[in-house]
């Protein structure tokens, strides 16, 4: 990367349906963070608990595909307010292991869940108007939003979360190679 | 005096009746593919071997080597094509690689890897393709196949028994069981039968052994697809 400039670049970060596991794997960046953060400062982000993105994001990274109305609306923010988005892991690219209730119709889930189970308390769907709303299927990002970067990975490993962040703040297209590419 | 051909440039020697990719694998040139295996006929289905044959599109499995030749291969063209075609592949199917007995173990991963494919790029399918998992000691996951028909091939020309076969046509063109239930378990396929062997993907695999080999440990862990095939020459 080049000397730090005197403008840092805006990061937001979510997790949408995701585990957090792509959040947890930055964090494995461990004490390269702080060379980071000579270049970047965080905006919304789990990190900070800024709860709006700013208009002026240059970056923003999402986590987990979109399994409800919420996620559509986080990310469509995201799209708004940030330059540069980028996809990242499994459920951000491909909708990962909750899209595996794809083939199931969303009623039968529900009931199972909170209805037929062995083990629960019999009890109702939840339906408070504050909960959003479970989609038919769960989604991939790029389905949704335009998506500049795709980072793959269940989740990527830190190391290529900062091959990829490096490459990109150094304006290059960003490359992984063999051992830092990664489907799972 | 052997003949050769001009493969991205560099001379490839080749006997009469071999194909573009016979000879390119056996002097350690790799290209593509997921529907050849050296072992059986090509089927010419994958079209991931796609090369350009002087100017022209072809599949380099089925293509018969011809002296003076110029053919191109690892062009920026036609790896971006093959790459859609890999993308295709992922969509159609249900490919969860995270929950994938045969990651690190998978042709389709590996050569996904291989052409820099950071994302499925296309709407996804998500279809319904529900698991056999009747066999004691087989399972069969349809959400991962890819049509190669490897395990038609090897069931009928080297077990002699027809386990399986492709049914329908176009993108209804899915894998069959031959039984009358259409169940694995009412078929005699054997442990030991090169179909149970043969599958690049996920599909047929033996019960209770998914992780013996960990995952960071795997084939294509160890060295990317295209070093791993051109030192096998496979
Ligand atoms: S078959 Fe290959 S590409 Fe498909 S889910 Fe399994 S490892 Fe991934
Ligand atoms: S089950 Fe495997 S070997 Fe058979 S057609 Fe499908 S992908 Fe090919
Ligand atoms: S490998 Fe040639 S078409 Fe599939």
């Amino acid at each position: 990367m080049d000397a730090p400039g005197k403008k840092k670049l805006k990061v937001a970060t979510t997790s949408l349906a995701g585990c957090f596991g792509c959040h947890m794997s930055f964090l494995d960046i461990d004490e390269r963070l702080f060379t980071l953060l000579d270049y970047i400062e965080f905006d919304r982000s789990p990190l900070t608990d800024i709860k709006e993105v700013s208009p002026d994001c240059d970056l923003g990274i999402i986590e987990g595909g979109l399994c409800n109305a919420e996620n559509v609306h986080v990310l469509r923010e995201f799209r708004k307010n940030c330059k540069v988005l980028v996809a990242i892991g499994a459920c951000a690219v491909n909708g990962g292991l909750p899209a595996q209730r794809n083939h199931l119709p969303l009623s039968t889930i529900l009931e199972e869940v909170y209805h037929t189970s062995p083990g629960l308390a019999n009890g109702l769907i939840p339906n408070d108007p504050e909960l959003p709303l479970p989609l038919n299927k769960v989604h991939p990002i790029h389905e949704v939003v335009k998506i500049d970067y795709f980072l793959p990975g269940c989740p990527p490993s830190g190391d290529a979360i900062w091959k990829f962040l490096t490459d990109l703040l150094a304006g290059r297209e960003p490359e992984l190679g063999h051992g830092l590419m990664h489907y799972d | 005096m052997t003949q050769t051909f001009t493969l991205d440039g560099k001379a490839i020697p080749f006997a009469d009746g071999q194909t573009i990719i016979q000879a390119a694998l056996a002097a350690g040139v790799f290209i593509p593919h997921l529907c050849y295996h050296p072992e059986f006929k090509p089927h010419g289905s994958c079209k991931l071997c796609t090369v350009k044959v002087n100017g022209r599109q072809t599949a380099s499995c089925t293509m018969r080597a011809a002296a003076g030749m110029q053919v191109e291969s690892n062009t920026e063209e036609i790896n971006a094509e093959r790459r859609a075609l890999t993308q295709m592949l992922f969509v159609e199917g249900n490919h969860f690689c995270p929950s994938c007995e045969k990651s690190g173990d998978c042709q389709l991963q590996a050569t996904a890897y291989h052409l820099g494919m950071m994302s499925p790029h296309f709407d996804h399918f998500f279809p319904n393709r529900p698991v056999d998992a009747s066999h004691p000691e087989l399972l069969l996951d349809f959400n991962r196949c890819i049509l190669c028909s490897l395990c038609v091939r090897a069931s009928r020309d080297v077990d002699g028994k027809n386990v399986f076969a492709l049914s329908g046509r176009g993108i209804k063109t899915h894998l069959i069981v031959n039984a009358k239930s259409g169940r694995l378990a009412d078929t005699d396929i054997a442990l030991g039968d090169k179909a149970v062997q043969v599958c690049p993907v996920g599909v047929i695999l033996r019960k209770r052994t998914g992780f013996a080999v960990p995952i960071g440990e795997r084939t294509y862990d160890k060295a990317p697809i295209a070093e791993t095939v051109a030192q096998e020459g496979t």
